[in-house]
C-alpha cells in the first residue's frame, strides 16, 4: 500500500508507539496475565463458552497476521476456517481419527488451500487482492455446498465423538477439552508473537509499510507474502479444526464469506496491528452475539453498525487506543 | 426439435438468453463498480445491497402504492441513488484520506446494516413481482420461443450500458469524470467541484445496481439475499475484466454471464464456479485482467 497510509497507521500517518525498554517485560506480564486467566476461567465461566471465544481469538489472530503485520486484507479466510473445520470432523466422523490427528489433517489442507490462494491472490495488490480472496473462498462454498457426500449439505457434519486426546484423555469432558483447547490457545498466541517479532516479522512490516522500499533493498517481497499468507491460513485452519472437534460440528456456516466478515469484524474491534487486539475483539463479538442472540436478524444489523462505527471513529480498537495512551505497542 | 452438440436448441437457446440475462447484470454491476472505483478509488461493497433495494422498492411501490413496473424504473434507481448520495456524502466522504481498504470496510458495513434491516422485515424467502402485462407472454422466432420479458431485460440494459459509455467518453460531463479520475487536484484547480462530482459518481452507481435490481425482480424473486451472493461473482468478473476500462467492464459482463449459461447446458455442476475458474486462469496468465493496464 504504498499509495496510502496503511491500517497499521492512524489519519496522522503517526505510527504505532515505537517499542522500548518496558516494552518486552510488559509484554511478558501480559502473557502471563492471559495464561492465569486461562487456568482460572473454567472455574467462573462456562468452558463452552470460552473455548468459544478463544477458537475465534484464533481465527482472528490468523487474520490480523496477514493485515496487521502483512498489510493484506484478506476477505476469504473463512475457507481454511470452513474447510480445516470439515476435514476434522469428517476424519472424526467417518475414519474415526483421534481427535489429534483430525486437528492436524484440518491444518494441513488449510495450509495447502492457503498455498494455492495466497500464490494466486498475491499477483494482485491491494483492493484486488481482498476481492481475489473473498472471490476464490465463495469458490470453496459451492464446492461444500455441492459435495454434500462430503459435507453432508445444509445439515453439515455433526453428532460425532469427540474422542480420546492421544488414546488417554477423554475429550467428552468439557474441562477436559478445555484445558487442550487452551493449551493450544496459548501455544498459537506465543507462536504468533514471535513471528511477528522475528526478522521475518520485520521484514513483513518493512513491506507493508512500504513495498517498492522493500523490494530495492533486495527483498523477494512475493515470497514473504506467500509465507506469511500461508502461516496465517494454517492458523486459521487450525481454528476452524479445533472448533469442529469442540461443538462436534462442522456446517456450512463456516465456510460462508460471513464468516470471513466476523475475523475482520473482530480484529477491528480489537485493533489491527496489535498483538492482542483480536483477542479481545473475539470476546467482546462472541459475548455481544451470544448477549443478542434472542434479537435474532438483527444481530447482522448491530454487527454492520458496529463496522461503520469502528471504521468512522474508532480505528485504532480497543487495543490500539490503549496503547495510544500508555505509549507502548500491545 | 434439432439437436446442437446432442443438446436440444431449444434448451440451449433458452439457456444462452438465461446467460445474456445474467450478463446484463453482471455488466451493470461491474460497470458501477468500475466508475466508483476509478474516482472514489473504493470498491463498493454495498453494491449487491443497492441492487437488492432497487429490486425492493420496486415490490414496495407496487404492493403499497399501487405503483407500476415503468414508474419504477425510474423511482427506484432515483431512491436508492439519493441514499447512496447520502452514505458518500456523510460517511464515504470522510475516509477520502485514509488507505482505500477502509471504505471497503466501511461500504460492507452498510451492506450488512441494510440486508439486515430488510431480512428483519420481509424474511429470507423471496417475494413474486409480476411481469408488467406489456411484456407478458412470449414471441416464436421460428427457431425458439422468446419471452418477451427476457427480450426486453437484454435490449435495455444493454442500451443502458452503452448510454453509460456514450457519456462517460463522449460528452463534457463525462470528460470532467474522467479528468477528475485521472488527477482529482488538478481538476479542482480547473474550477470543478470535485467533491460534488463524487457524489454525483457514488450515487450514480447506486442508482445503475438498483435499476439491474429492477430488472431483475420479475425473473428471480425478490429476496434479502439476491445482493450479497451475486456481488462476490461481479467481484470476480472485475478482476477478470480489470477496471480500466467502462466498455471492458460491459463486455467481460456479457461473455462471462453467457459462458455461465452454456455451462450450465454442458457441464452444470460447474455452472456455479466457472467464472471464479476463468478468474484463477487469468491471474495466471494475465494478473492485470483481459482490459487492464499493469500496475
Amino acid at each position: 500500500m504504498a499509495d496510502g497510509h496503511s491500517l497499521a497507521l492512524d489519519e496522522t500517518g503517526m505510527t504505532v508507539p515505537a517499542e522500548n525498554s518496558g516494552t518486552k517485560r510488559l509484554h511478558v506480564m501480559i502473557m502471563i496475565a492471559i495464561a492465569l486467566a486461562l487456568l482460572a476461567a473454567p472455574f467462573f465461566v462456562y468452558p463452552v463458552f470460552i473455548m468459544k471465544c478463544l477458537c475465534f481469538a484464533l481465527f482472528a489472530l490468523a487474520f490480523n497476521l496477514l493485515l496487521g503485520y502483512g498489510g493484506l486484507l484478506s476477505f476469504g479466510h473463512a475457507a481454511y476456517f470452513g474447510m480445516a473445520s470439515y476435514v476434522s470432523a469428517y476424519g472424526a466422523a467417518s475414519w474415526k481419527l483421534p481427535p489429534e490427528l483430525a486437528i492436524l489433517s484440518g491444518v494441513a489442507v488449510a495450509t495447502l488451500l492457503g498455498a494455492a490462494f495466497g500464490a494466486l491472490a498475491i499477483r494482485r495488490q491491494g483492493i484486488y487482492f481482498a476481492m481475489i480472496t473473498l472471490a476464490l473462498a465463495q469458490m470453496v462454498y459451492f464446492f461444500s455446498l455441492q459435495t454434500p457426500e462430503f459435507t453432508g449439505g445444509e445439515d453439515g457434519i455433526q453428532g460425532f465423538s469427540r474422542g480420546f486426546l492421544l488414546g488417554i484423555i477423554d475429550l467428552a469432558s468439557d474441562r477436559n477439552l478445555y484445558w487442550v483447547v487452551a493449551a493450544i490457545f496459548m501455544a498459537s498466541l506465543l507462536g504468533v508473537y514471535r513471528i511477528v517479532h522475528s526478522p521475518f516479522g520485520e521484514v513483513c512490516k518493512a513491506i507493508r509499510d512500504n513495498e517498492p522500499r522493500a523490494i530495492s533493498l533486495g527483498y523477494s517481497v512475493n515470497r514473504y507474502k506467500l509465507t506469511i499468507f500461508v502461516l496465517s491460513a494454517a492458523l486459521a485452519g487450525l481454528a476452524g479444526a479445533v472448533k469442529a472437534i469442540v461443538f462436534q460440528l462442522a456446517t456450512l456456516t463456516d465456510v460462508h464469506w460471513s464468516m470471513s466478515g466476523e475475523a475482520v469484524l473482530m480484529t477491528l474491534v480489537g485493533g489491527v496491528g496489535t498483538i492482542f487486539g483480536p483477542i479481545v475483539g473475539s470476546f467482546v463479538i462472541v459475548a455481544m452475539q451470544n448477549y443478542l442472540a434472542g434479537l435474532g436478524g438483527w444481530v447482522t444489523v448491530v454487527q454492520g453498525a458496529i463496522f461503520v462505527v469502528c471504521v468512522l471513529t474508532f480505528r485504532d480498537g480497543i487495543i490500539g487506543a490503549l496503547a495510544k495512551l500508555i505509549r507502548k505497542p500491545l | 426439435m434439432t439437436d446442437i452438440f446432442g443438446i436440444p436448441s431449444q434448451v440451449l437457446l433458452g439457456q444462452i438468453v438465461l446467460g445474456l440475462i445474467n450478463g446484463s447484470f453482471y455488466a451493470m454491476l461491474s460497470l458501477g463498480l468500475a466508475v466508483i472505483f476509478g474516482l472514489l478509488n473504493i470498491i463498493n461493497f454495498a453494491h449487491g445491497a443497492q441492487y437488492m433495494t432497487g429490486a425492493f422498492v420496486a415490490w414496495m411501490l407496487l404492493n403499497y402504492l399501487g405503483i407500476n413496473y415503468w414508474a419504477a424504473l425510474v423511482i427506484a434507481p432515483l431512491t436508492v441513488g439519493m441514499f447512496g448520495m447520502l452514505v458518500e456524502r456523510f460517511l464515504i466522504a470522510r475516509l477520502a484520506h485514509l488507505d482505500h481498504l477502509y471504505g471497503l470496510l466501511l461500504t460492507f458495513g452498510v451492506a450488512l446494516i441494510v440486508q439486515g434491516l430488510f431480512r428483519n422485515t420481509y424474511g429470507s424467502s423471496g417475494m413474486a413481482y409480476d411481469i408488467p402485462e406489456a411484456l407478458k407472454g412470449g414471441t416464436n422466432l421460428g427457431f425458439m420461443f422468446l419471452p418477451n420479458y427476457r427480450a426486453w431485460v437484454i435490449v435495455a440494459s444493454i442500451s443502458v450500458c452503452l448510454l453509460t459509455w456514450f457519456v462517460i467518453e463522449k460528452t463534457r460531463l463525462g470528460s470532467y469524470l474522467r479528468a477528475a479520475t485521472e488527477n482529482p487536484a488538478l481538476t479542482q484547480t480547473f474550477g470543478i467541484n470535485v467533491p460534488l462530482l463524487i457524489t454525483l459518481t457514488y450515487g450514480f452507481g447506486a442508482a445503475l445496481a438498483a435499476l439491474a435490481g429492477v430488472f431483475a425482480a420479475p425473473i428471480y424473486s425478490v429476496n434479502p439475499n439476491m445482493g450479497a451472493d451475486l456481488i462476490i461473482v461481479v467481484f470476480a468478473v472485475v478482476v477478470i475484466g480489470g477496471m480500466g476500462s467502462i466498455m471492458g467492464a460491459i463486455i467481460t459482463g456479457f461473455m462471462l454471464g453467457l459462458v455461465e449459461g452454456l455451462t450450465k447446458v454442458f457441464y452444470p455442476e460447474a455452472s456455479a464456479t466457472v467464472i471464479f475458474i476463468i478468474m484463477v486462469l487469468v491471474l495466471l496468465v494475465k494478473p492485470a485482467g483481459i482490459f487492464g493496464r499493469p500496475a
